[in-house]
């Protein structure tokens, strides 16, 4: 039955609704450090949406994508504070942080096209710690990235003259620093949705299906696997440099420490928990595997009230805990708990050998 | 002149000379077809025309101009379309995310669209189960898919990798009735198979080869009464 338009617009006006309101909600309800994990949440959505377009879309296993939030942290943070004593506009800064991650996508792309699944994999791997190395070193002989220390002071966002870091009235209404970024980060959120709709359902979208299944049946349709898997590896990488510049401008401190590998694990996790390749799948991956390790330090608090003291070490319990998920997650729904119609079809395609054989002798009767 | 030329083409995989110096023809509007034994060099040749493998020396002219060292996705743009050996679909996208693919490089959305639904009528089973994965279709089936997918980039020359592999009697039989429609429209057809008689049958020339030479060539008419050939290729 089609839905009418009406119950769609409700629907949507609904959800923005809500959207609007629950940082209100959670600042008033959880605290204001909880609307700080709500602000990162969204910062890991668009990661995850980033890191789906290489590895959901185009098949392309990438385990050094965090470098591309670094390579967009660091050009903000260079840009942007008094390490240089350069403090060029927020409008600039952050495009060119996309940007250059972007062609540092293109850049990690370029020798390994020639590479799949498991060799791809490890190189990138190497990719993603080579930059955090290189972060963490180049601090002699010119004093580039400050190195281990990391860069303090970065400017906060500011737009239209009015700096996201301080608080404001709006209406009668208090805006607080994580208020306002929230606005912003959810703002940008939806488009990075946007262009990930868009690009699904376009020609490159079926281009990477393509690749992603066959590459030489890809080429032999015309496809051009290079630039397709060139496009794919830019397009992951300039939405986690955004991401990146954005991070910087609200935490006001980087330091290579936050772009280690596992972080990149963290991010391939949401999006085969949530579902590899289907938008809203990638979403809930991120915001649960976000949310959930945080909630997860209150059981410290619960473990004295009742035990008297801690029996096991939150952050143990957090990775136990999340093992188990994930576990559980691929036995019992293997294609992530919001899969995309493709995946679904791929674990039915593999069981339904049977259904084959009956077809071919059905052909032969024929 | 011929549409697809080919001079003097040798393929080498290291040291292994697969293919040694073959030269032959394709006009337009022609059937033309290739047999030879297992390992003759067949599939190699086919690769290396349509530019998925590096060819070692020699020349191939298509429609005119040298397609020698294309890319082979420039190559499917200019007309010229294959059928690989073990058809090559995409088996976890659907029959009809299939048939799209075939029309990649295409921009005439509502010609594809007619297209694609005169491809259903022909083949009805495919129409029957456009939105189930490919991989689940027979292995017949999946030729039709191949061959129709194919077919859906507008191919000039379209060119089939013993299409007739693993099929019951009966699907061999459907498939080339439907390679000898293609070429009643004005497609031109190079076809490598192992069953040479019905091969021979549905073309206008052959030509036959042999580690990695040509050893034969001439009218399907004359091939097909040739004893040696016969003695050869046609089996009991
Ligand atoms: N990737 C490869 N690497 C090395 N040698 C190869 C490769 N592919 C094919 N060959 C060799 O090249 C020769 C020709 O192989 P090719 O596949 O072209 O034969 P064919 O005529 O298509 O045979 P068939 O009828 O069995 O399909 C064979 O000796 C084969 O072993
Ligand atoms: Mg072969």
């Amino acid at each position: 039955m089609p839905r009418s338009k009406r119950q769609v617009w409700l629907t949507f006006i609904a959800l923005g609704m809500m959207l609007a309101l629950l940082p209100f909600a959670v600042d008033f309800g959880l605290g204001r450090s909880w609307l700080r994990i709500m602000d990162l949440a969204l910062l890991y959505v668009m990661l995850a949406l980033g890191l789906n377009i290489v590895v959901g879309y185009a098949g392309l296993l990438d385990l050094g994508y965090i470098a591309f939030y670094a390579v967009g942290a660091y050009c903000y943070a260079l840009l942007a504070s008094p390490q240089f004593g350069l403090h060029l506009p927020f409008w600039a800064v952050l495009p060119i942080g996309a940007a250059v991650a972007g062609l540092f996508g293109v850049l990690l792309g370029a020798p390994t096209l020639r590479l799949r699944g498991d060799y791809l994999a490890i190189v990138t791997l190497g990719f993603g710690e080579i930059i955090r190395i290189f972060l963490n070193n180049l601090n002699a002989p010119v004093n580039i990235t400050n190195g281990p220390q990391g860069i303090n002071q970065i400017d906060p966002v500011s737009l239209w003259g009015v700096s996201l870091g301080k608080t404001h009235q709006l209406f009668g209404i208090t805006l607080s620093a994580p208020h306002q970024y929230y606005f912003l980060f959810l703002l940008l959120t939806l488009l990075v949705v946007f262009v990930s709709l868009r690009l699904q359902d376009s020609r490159i979208g079926r281009a990477w299906a393509a690749i992603r299944e066959d590459e030489v049946a890809a080429e032999a349709m015309g496809i051009n696997v290079r630039n397709i898997k060139l496009l794919a590896f830019a397009m992951g990488a300039t939405f986690g440099g955004l991401a990146g510049g954005l991070f910087a401008g609200f935490q006001g401190f980087i330091s290579p420490e936050s772009f280690n590998l596992m972080e990149s694990i963290m991010i391939l996790c949401m999006i085969v928990l949530g579902g590899m390749g289907n938008i809203p799948g990638v979403i809930l991956g991120a915001l649960l595997l976000t949310v959930l390790p945080e909630a997860l330090r209150y059981t410290g608090n619960l473990q004295r009230a009742w035990l008297g003291h801690v029996v096991i070490d939150p952050s143990d319990l957090r990775m136990l805990l999340f093992g188990m998920a994930l576990i559980l997650v691929m036995l019992f729904r293997p294609a992530g708990l919001l899969p995309s119609r493709q995946r679904k079809r791929e674990l039915v395609a593999k069981g339904d050998v049977a259904v084959q054989e009956q077809a071919s002798v059905y052909d032969a009767k024929r | 002149m011929s549409l697809l030329f080919v001079e003097n083409l040798a393929v080498s995989y290291g040291n292994i000379k697969a293919v040694r110096g073959v030269s032959l023809k394709v006009d337009e509007g022609e059937r033309v077809c290739l047999i030879g034994a297992n390992g003759a060099g067949k599939t190699t040749l086919l690769k290396a025309i349509v530019g998925m493998l590096p060819p070692a020396k020699g020349s191939v002219h298509f429609a005119g101009q040298s397609i020698t060292h294309k890319p082979s996705f420039q190559i499917v743009r200019l007309g010229l379309a294959m059928v690989p050996e073990g058809r090559g679909i995409f088996s976890r996208l659907t029959v009809a995310e299939n048939l799209a693919m075939g029309a990649y490089a295409r921009r005439d959305d509502a010609a594809v669209r007619q297209e694609t639904d005169a491809m259903y009528q022909r083949f009805e089973r495919l129409g029957e189960r456009r939105n189930q994965p490919a991989g689940q279709l027979s292995g017949g089936e999946q030729q039709m898919l191949a061959i129709g997918r194919a077919l859906l980039s507008r191919p000039r020359l379209l060119l089939l990798d013993e299409p007739s592999m693993g099929l019951a009697p009966m699907m061999v039989e459907k498939i080339f009735d439907t390679l000898r429609d293609i070429a009643a429209r004005g497609v031109s057809i190079f076809l490598v198979e192992q069953n040479a008689r019905l091969a021979l049958e549905s073309c206008d020339r052959g030509y036959i080869m042999a580690s990695g030479n040509i050893t034969g060539a001439g009218t399907a008419a004359t091939l097909i009464d040739d004893p040696a050939v016969q003695e050869a290729y046609f089996g009991a």
